[in-house]
């Protein structure tokens, strides 16, 4: 059934978007750590 | 504190792979939608979760203004972004549910509709936060906020009545619910509440680093500037304080 | 002791003596608006019943972007002389400062607008089916809308990056309900199509709320700076 196609296309992309936003928070974090210590 | 905080991650990644089972096996088939509609156990919440940070924001936005007390305006900018956040994943997910179900994108859904108008107010809070220089951010990112909130009672009103007018198909449903999917329901919604609540401590940690670090920099220019260079202090206390945070 | 309407008059005959000198502005932001009643008269060629239907909508968005462009001139002189941290330490009111300045910013802006409408007007071949008086109300307080949050984020805006882009950005989002109901209201009246009422009601609403919010906060986000 075509439409379970959306179902799955529905939640990746949730997790998507909840990782690309924790990977700019970590990003930023060991950015500062880095700016801190040098 | 510290440690506390893995634990919760560790206790919200189970909870939301529970509640991921729940929500693709254990809820039953809607009837008319089929298996599509389990889209809703992601969209509704993260719905929820986003007005719920948003208010967070309205309340800590007026908070400042009475008592200027800079956490309260650290906690506006995180739960402004996180807000964002989850906002950005109704409005993803909402079109992906109605293309199935409703043969259309999109429609002026009175929900769907104050979700987009809000998420625009909030990139727009984001953006005059980033472009605005530090000493007046707080101060004005918390009047936009209030704005915000006068905005809305107005965007869900003007919709309304729009949709009296040009009569559009309703997305996401109502009347009542299948209690065997309410329990899913509102299972989803804690994991994704603690989802959000361990994203708003993690940035706001990262906030709160960022804000010593610049204060700390400010403190050594000043410093700089009003001793000799034959005569370094050694002082600097705040640095090494920022150094300790971070470790 | 001045009052709050003595200083708000002084300062907007002020400004008005100074764009009336200059000219400058004025005549810049006249030509604009009538290339963008030109450009979406080329690009939307309905017939006369179409276009009933989407003149208000057309309007509306071509007054938006003559008022956005109107806006950002006005803080920008002040900025330029100082003038803002004059007002700063005065005794006067800042809401004072901010009225007159709306004020000016909706003389400006009408004006604009008794200019393109008459072009809309014939461009479209335009003729309202409904009770045409009712459109003066909806464009005073459409107008005003625009103005009074407009003027508010031009002054948020002041010393931000990217000054310009900023005002838009802040104000279209907060504007939604407004101009909804500018457009809906214009298209009933032009379309003969029931009561524009509501939407009348609902500017008026927008109107008296977001005047007191801008009011209330100004003073705040003039001691941001």
């Amino acid at each position: 059934m075509n439409s379970v196609k959306f179902l799955y296309a529905a939640y990746i992309a949730t997790w998507v978007i909840h990782g690309a936003y924790f990977t700019t928070l970590v990003r930023r974090y060991l950015r500062l750590r880095r700016q801190i210590k040098g | 504190m510290k440690r506390v905080f893995p634990i919760l991650v560790a206790l919200t990644a189970g909870l939301l792979a529970y509640a991921f089972y729940e929500a693709m096996w254990v809820a039953p088939t809607e009837r008319t939608m089929g298996d599509v509609q389990r889209i809703f156990y992601y969209h509704v919440p993260s719905a929820w979760t986003a007005f719920i940070l948003f208010f967070v924001n309205l309340v800590a936005s007026v908070a400042y203004l009475i008592r200027r007390n800079p956490k309260a305006d650290a906690l506006a900018a995180v739960s402004a972004e996180v807000g964002v956040v989850f906002c950005t994943v109704v409005l993803v997910t909402g079109p992906i549910w109605a293309r199935p179900v409703w043969g259309i994108w999109w429609t002026w859904d009175i929900r769907l509709t104050t979700t987009l108008v809000l998420w625009l107010i909030y990139v727009s809070y984001l953006v005059l936060r980033r472009f605005s220089d530090s000493a007046q951010t707080p101060k004005l990112a918390a009047v936009l906020a209030i704005f915000g909130a006068l905005d809305v009672p107005l965007v869900y009103f003007s919709i309304w009545f729009f949709r009296t007018q040009h009569p559009q198909p309703v997305i996401g449903g109502g009347g009542s619910i299948d209690p065997r999917m309410l329990h899913v329901l509102l299972i989803n919604w804690l994991a994704f509440s603690c989802l959000a609540f361990v994203l708003c401590w993690a940035r706001y940690h990262v906030e709160q680093l960022n804000r010593q670090y610049e204060e700390s920099l400010a403190l050594e220019s000043l410093m700089a500037d009003s001793v000799s260079t034959s005569h370094r202090r050694q002082g600097g206390a705040n640095p090494d304080r920022a150094k300790k945070a971070a470790s | 002791m001045i009052s709050v309407r003595e200083i708000t008059l002084a300062s907007l005959a002020k400004d008005i003596r100074l764009e009336w000198r200059s000219k400058d502005a004025v005549n810049s932001m006249l030509f604009f608006s009538l290339l963008v009643v030109v450009i979406f008269s080329f690009s939307f060629d309905p017939n006369a019943e179409e276009s009933r239907q989407i003149a208000g909508g057309l309007i509306w968005i071509a007054f938006l972007f003559a008022a956005v462009v109107a806006l950002n001139q006005t803080w920008a002189r002040e900025l330029r002389n100082q003038v803002l941290d004059a007002y700063r330490v005065s005794p006067a009111p800042a809401n004072a400062l901010f009225l007159a300045k709306a004020l000016g910013n909706f003389i400006l802006v009408s004006l604009l607008e008794c200019l393109m409408a008459p072009l809309f007007i014939v461009f479209y071949n335009l003729r309202a089916l409904g009770p045409a008086w009712q459109l003066l109300p909806v464009a005073l307080l459409g107008t005003w809308a625009l103005v009074v949050n407009g003027t508010f984020f031009a002054a948020m805006s002041l010393r931000t990056r990217s000054r310009e882009i900023m005002l838009p950005l802040l104000l279209f989002p907060i504007s939604i309900p407004a101009v909804q109901s500018m457009v809906e209201a214009t298209r009933i009246i032009l379309a003969g199509d029931g009561s524009a009422r509501f939407w009348i009601v609902l500017l008026l609403t927008y109107d008296m709320v977001f005047t007191t919010a801008c009011l209330a906060l100004f003073e705040t986000v003039l001691q941001a700076e």
